[in-house]
């Protein structure tokens, strides 16, 4: 974006490039098409009240919500757990990697580099080998089954990314910002939440809005490390979802849309943010 | 990536800030501190799983241990029992074939796309955009969508095909077929997977100066001979990086496979992430779903030194 768009053949054939321009755009829609049939499908199928066990038709040519009742009345609830799990995950993620990625970012820590890298490798380690192994450990501390425990849990999957995102952008915050802020008589940690925290508030947003993403579509997590229905994330809930009420494809879609709201915001709220997200913290 | 690089110059004049009253040493603890809270939760989540696994794989888990609190050590009971389970060999094997068809897949139509929005055209920033929404969406539910989408009798694919008259009307039997449902498995995990692709090797075209091109086109160069003599080569970088990144997230894919066939039919769908959760978590043997994830993560550790390698490649030629 930053190179001038003018390559000499644009000044000699305008008309022949802007051709060529919307051509290009017609083959980036049909691509756009293809790819995104599932999720036009995932819609399509939820506006139909009798998408029941039948073929779906093309159109929902006479569109109802009564879907959408009856995906609210059985999976608000775990809606709800996952908002609240996704937050407290965001809190503790946030809490965690700001200080340490300020660390990380200005004070020269030995062996700051191989904690970098460490941080960069727990990344790669599978999330079932890391629920098998707190299963027992959850067990004896009473956190099967428990809020605290899942927000534990899910706030691991945001923490590594976190730290690396926030510790790139710290790193460009002059130390003499904060060293003024001391000579004023601030102490390092005064100064870290009243410079650092708000000069790097994008960062934060960028990584708080992954965090929240990843923990909204934790499924291991949810799968292990709860025997009983009182903490269901609605990625538990849809998974069980099909396979009792398998015929009820309506509502399911119906649900399954829900669950791809926070996706779809952050697509439109954040948008700039997402490819910066994706090659800085090198996720997923 | 880059992350690595830049901490020496920033930090070098850390040292000297105003406390420099107090204690050196105080103040070196007192620095800890930011950091201390970090590493301890990360000693706890993936640090003590790592070590418990390892553990926990010598160790003879029944259900009963979860009432008696007692879990035996059984030297290599537990490995023996899994190496000689036949699941075992044909996870190992699905796994590989999903992870490479994914792979292929994935890299393939993403470097295409990559390359074809490299173009200036009008709403391509726009569309570069929404492509990333099935990335964003939570696997289980892509895997739900999929699974009605690829249903033999009411699904739309099939009704399509049959439409056009590719298939009969019976319809392939894309998840209830031993011989199908794999191969299904990794064309939704490909669609997954393009857009991760589809964003990192942009960004890596984008790094690539005009006037390189400027020059291969007064040599005059055709369209495919610059893609391979000057595309490839320069975006090796950024290739490797992509092919592991997504070789460790492939690799260990739990979720949509639960979701979209739950490993079956008859078990043709069954790789280590999924033997392993069925060993702890249906059959309750920890032990033998730890081996299993031991080899899953060395599997990864191969993959991990490989990127720390490519990061490193990359370093040295960014600074």
């Amino acid at each position: 974006m930053k190179q001038p768009t003018n390559t000499p053949e644009t000044n000699r054939l305008p008309r022949g490039v802007r051709l060529r321009s919307a051509w290009n755009t017609t083959a980036a829609l049909l691509i756009l098409a293809v790819l995104l049939f599932p999720v036009y499908w995932m819609l399509n199928t939820a506006l139909q009240p009798d998408a029941s066990i039948a073929a779906t038709a093309w159109f929902p040519t006479s569109p109802s919500l009564d879907n959408f009742e009856t995906a609210f009345s059985t999976q608000g609830r775990s809606l709800l757990t996952s908002l609240g799990v996704a937050l407290g995950a965001v809190v503790v993620c946030l809490a965690l990697a700001a200080p340490a990625a300020y660390g990380l970012a200005q004070f020269g820590l030995r062996g700051g580099q191989g904690i970098v890298f460490t941080t960069l490798i727990t990344q790669m380690v599978p999330g079932i080998v890391i629920a098998n192994a707190m299963y027992s450990a959850y067990a004896e501390l009473g956190l099967v089954n428990s809020y605290l425990g899942l927000v534990l849990a899910d706030a691991s999957l945001g923490l590594p990314f976190s730290i690396v995102l926030l510790r790139a952008f710290m790193v460009s915050i002059p130390t003499e910002v904060v060293e003024a802020a001391m000579v004023d008589g601030a102490n390092r940690f005064t100064a870290f939440v009243r410079i650092v925290l708000p000069m790097s508030r994008n960062a934060l947003i960028t990584a708080g809005l992954f965090t929240f993403l990843f923990a909204w579509s934790d499924f291991i997590f949810a799968l292990t490390l709860n025997t009983t229905d009182d903490v269901k994330p609605i990625t538990l809930g849809i998974y069980q979802f099909v396979g009792a009420h398998v015929s009820d494809w309506g509502a399911v879609m119906a649900t399954a849309v829900l669950s791809a709201v926070p996706a779809a915001i952050l697509l439109v709220v954040a948008q700039k943010y997402i490819a910066a997200g994706i090659t800085g913290g090198s996720v997923k | 990536m880059t992350t690595i690089t830049s901490t020496a110059p920033a930090t070098a004049t850390g040292g000297t800030s105003a406390s420099a009253h107090r204690a050196p040493r105080g103040r070196r603890l007192l620095r800890w501190l930011f950091v201390a809270p970090a590493l301890t939760y990360m000693a706890l989540f993936f640090g003590y799983p790592l070590v418990n696994n390892i553990l926990i794989s010598f160790q003879r888990y029944t259900p009963k241990t979860y009432f008696t609190g007692e879990a035996p050590f059984n030297g290599l009971d537990n490995w023996r029992a899994v190496f000689a389970n036949e699941l075992f060999g044909d996870a190992l094997w699905h796994t590989l074939l999903f992870t490479v068809g994914s792979l292929l897949g994935q890299f393939t139509i993403g470097l295409a796309l990559a390359v074809f929005f490299s173009r200036r055209f009008r709403l391509s920033g726009l569309v570069r955009a929404v492509l990333l929404l099935p990335w964003l969406v939570p696997m289980v539910v892509s895997a739900v969508v999929w699974r009605r989408i690829l249903d033999q009798e009411h699904g739309m694919l099939n009704s399509v095909l049959h439409a056009v008259g590719l298939v009969s009307a019976d319809g392939v039997p894309w998840l209830s077929s031993p011989s199908v449902a794999l191969l299904s498995a990794v064309l939704v995990n490909i669609w997954i997977g393009i857009p991760f692709n589809m964003v990192i090797l942009y960004g890596g075209l984008q790094e690539i100066p005009r006037d390189v091109y400027e020059a291969a086109a007064l040599d005059g160069s055709g369209p495919w001979r610059t893609f391979r003599s000057i595309t490839l080569p320069m975006l090796r970088p950024v290739i490797t990086v992509v092919l592991v990144l997504g070789f460790m997230s492939t690799v260990k894919i739990l979720d949509l496979i639960l979701a979209l066939t739950s490993g079956g039919p008859a078990d043709s769908t069954q790789t280590l992430g999924t033997v392993t959760y069925q060993l702890s978590f249906l059959q309750l043997d920890f032990g033998q779903g730890a081996v299993v994830g031991n080899v899953l993560i060395l599997i990864s550790a191969v993959f991990a030194v490989l990127y720390l390698r490519a990061n490193r490649a990359d370093f040295g030629k960014g600074k």
